[in-house]
């Protein structure tokens, strides 16, 4: 078997006229926690579903776990759709036996870990009553834990956070790196940025169906460089010549990009020439700003919008 | 292969359960005893109005020794003939003025009068010579022949013994038993429609929950859509197979404690024990061919209304495969029945009446093989639309329509 859970190459799916995703290339390495960033509408959703082998794609090819019929290996894989959907006439530990039964998980062993699992997530009360009975949340949980019941070796999750409030998006990061601990490969999608920032080591940014940018979070970081925030008493002087010239003024505050030459030149520059420095600071660059400079800035608007909506 | 007998077989307990445990079963079970009921109830008042409406009653007024030999004239005529097909007859004295007595009797003026409340349809005047029946025209017209014969036996044949006519039974004819036979493959081909028409029909809708609830995703993710669409039919099966059970022995039990009986049918040529076996096969064989094809078209539907909207021509449709299958009942051998024995969808109700009507097996085991075939086709073909349709799959570029048809599922 291949060292990577995932890999695709120029994946293309229409539907009739429109071209939703066009081109994706993924490589996800096994054990590894990997984000999927984009706007809605971006193709995130299509590029899963033709990963997991609920669709074909019209171009390109994709293996999971090494197979290139991904429902071959489906007993090994867990799936959180992005549109939630469970039984509503089942029970909490039947349901989440239902979906491991699916995925070849004895019905009896499904229904012990059912319960077990919903003891631990703090939902025992739940496990008998029916889903149509639970709220929201408590059925995104059941199906999240009806994702991990047969011990999957890959976990796809499509924007898993949305739809939880604040404490549970935590419990659902703790679930994700506890999974990544055991080895097992989790790949989700999101538009939340910052939880791509604190749980993934690689990324794939997704936008209008292409794939701008794949690989380490900190490379997409580097892509940018530091950001400097100047504030001085003089408003002129020979330290002028050391700002670069996109530099954005406001009065005596600069806000400029890091030259090529680094730090010490543009230190040196300030102190020599007499700018007067207020205050000072060199800060690399957020995820946020990578993803707006890689994806451009109507991705990140539509994104932000998006987040007024869902919080994070 | 295996790994698809197991997850349809996953799909199809959960549908199962879900079906059996909900209180819609419960229902389901009972509906069918209703008309059942009704039916038994109205069979026995049914027989309680025929007796008392099939012998109309005829008044007599002929003079005293003519309505004795009329009598007994009845009596032996109803010995020969049965009593059903002759009225009652009652005798009145007549008075001075007949014609009134006559208009009186047939208005039930004079009945009441006499305390006994009869009504007559019917009076009998004059004497042997010259009688005249009064009455309606309708029910003159149907007695007349009746009157008039009753009057020819009281007449002449009154003292001659009854003539006693030796019956000489022969063993069943050929003719009389294809006839007969004809009976059975009919009545069993009703009952296979009737049960497939209620039944398959149901299956129609069984896709719209997974639809509508998003549950398609999980599946489809999981295991292969044809289990899916298996598990789902095979679980519709199972209920419909218990419901038959169940309607059957209640039936069955109600017809002997309450009923007339059970109705005694000609035995089909291969059997009874063998007809019955083949009645469950084919019943199976049609619901599974009729019901993955309406699984098929219902999943195409996107809403329960548009589902309620199908149901229709889609019960129209079975209407004309059994009306095929029952037009050919009687044309065994003829090209139109070698058609409906061969077209898959009404296969299962033509092979029913051969297995009445003929005794060779072999052609029963033909059929089945190729009714199997034509549903796991059907089942691929829904499965491989569904895909293309409802997923926006694509073909994977794996060939044509046959080839794909034919290889693993993805």
């Amino acid at each position: 078997m291949s060292a990577n859970a995932i890999e695709a190459r120029g994946l293309v799916k229409y539907f009739d006229d429109f071209c939703a995703v066009d081109g994706v290339d993924l490589t996800v390495p096994e054990g590894s926690i990997f984000g999927i960033l984009g706007p809605n509408g971006a193709g995130k959703t299509t590029t899963l579903r033709m990963l997991l082998g609920i669709i074909n794609p019209d171009k390109g090819s994709r293996s999971l776990l090494g197979a290139d019929r991904p429902l071959s290996v489906a007993q090994q894989v867990g799936y959180l759709p992005e549109e939630r959907g469970l039984y509503q006439a089942m029970k909490a530990y039947d349901a989440i036996a239902f979906m491991g039964a699916l995925r070849g998980l004895p019905l009896k062993t499904g229904r012990e870990r059912g319960r077990q699992l919903l003891e631990e997530n703090g939902l025992g009360y739940a496990a008998d009553k029916e889903i149509r009975m639970l709220s929201k949340g408590m059925a995104q949980t059941v199906q999240l834990l009806g994702t991990i019941v047969h011990k999957p070796k890959l976990i796809v999750l499509d924007e898993p956070f949305s739809g939880l409030d604040a404490l549970n998006q935590g419990k659902l990061e703790n679930l994700i790196r506890a999974q990544a601990e055991q080895g097992v490969t989790v790949i989700f999608s999101t538009h939340v940025i910052a939880h791509a920032e604190r749980l993934c080591e690689e990324i794939a940014i997704i936008a209008g169906g292409k794939v701008p940018f794949h690989g380490k979070v900190s490379e997409a970081r580097d892509r940018l460089r530091p950001q400097v925030t100047l504030e001085t008493r003089n408003s002129d002087g020979p330290w002028r010549q050391a700002l670069p010239q996109e530099c954005d003024r406001n009065g005596q505050h600069w806000h400029f990009t890091l030259p090529e030459t680094g730090v010490e030149p543009l230190l040196k520059a300030l102190i020599d020439g007499d700018a007067g420095i207020e205050s000072l600071s060199i800060e690399r660059p957020g995820l946020h700003d990578a993803f707006v400079a890689i994806a451009g800035e109507a991705a990140a608007r539509e994104m932000d919008e998006a987040n007024m909506e869902t919080p994070s | 292969m295996k790994e698809l007998i197991r997850s349809s077989f996953v799909i199809a307990r959960r549908d199962f359960t879900a079906i059996i445990f909900s209180k819609a079963f419960f229902f389901f079970l009972l509906g069918p005893l209703f008309p059942l009921a009704i039916g038994i109830a109205a069979g026995g008042l049914g027989q309680q109005m025929a007796q008392e409406i099939d012998r109309p009653l005829v008044a007599v007024m002929l003079p005293a020794d003519e309505a004795q030999a009329l009598a007994k004239a009845a009596d032996r005529l109803s010995a020969q003939i049965g009593a059903r097909r002759l009225p009652d007859m009652k005798i009145i004295a007549a008075k001075d003025d007949m014609a009134a007595q006559v208009a009186a009797l047939l208005k039930g003026d004079e009945g009441n009068e006499n305390g006994d409340g009869e009504k007559f349809i019917a009076a009998l005047s004059g004497d042997f010579a010259s009688p005249v029946l009064t009455g309606a025209a309708d029910d003159v017209m149907r007695w007349q022949g009746e009157i008039g014969l009753l009057i020819d036996t009281a007449q002449n044949a009154a003292d001659t013994p009854p003539t006693e006519v030796e019956a000489s039974i022969v063993a069943d004819s050929d003719g009389a038993r294809t006839k007969l036979r004809l009976l059975t493959a009919q009545a069993g081909q009703a009952a296979l429609f009737m049960l497939t028409m209620f039944l398959a029909g149901m299956v129609l809708s069984n896709l719209v929950e997974e639809k509508t609830n998003k549950i398609i995703e999980i599946l489809a993710a999981s295991v292969p859509i044809e289990s899916v669409f298996l598990g789902k039919l095979f679980a519709m099966l199972a209920m419909a197979l218990i419901g038959i059970a169940v309607w059957v022995s209640v039936g069955a039990f109600a017809i002997e404690t309450f009923g007339p009986g059970l109705p005694s049918l000609p035995v089909p040529a291969v059997g009874w024990p063998l007809f019955l076996l083949f009645a469950i096969l084919y019943f199976i064989m049609g619901y599974l061919l009729l019901g993955s094809l309406f699984l098929g078209i219902g999943a195409m539907a996107t809403t329960v209304r548009e589902v309620q909207t199908l149901s229709m021509p889609v019960t129209m449709l079975q209407f004309l495969v059994f009306g095929l299958a029952f037009y050919t009942v009687s044309k065994l051998g003829e090209p139109l029945e070698l058609f409906a024995a061969i077209f898959p969808f009404s296969s299962p109700f033509a092979m029913l009446a051969r297995a009445a009507q003929v005794d060779t097996l072999w052609p029963h085991l033909l059929a089945l093989v190729w009714q199997i075939f034509w549903a796991a086709l059907i089942v691929r073909i829904s499965a491989g639309l569904f895909k293309r349709n409802v997923m926006k799959s694509s073909n994977s570029g794996k060939g044509g329509f046959f080839a794909q048809l034919f290889s693993r599922p993805t």
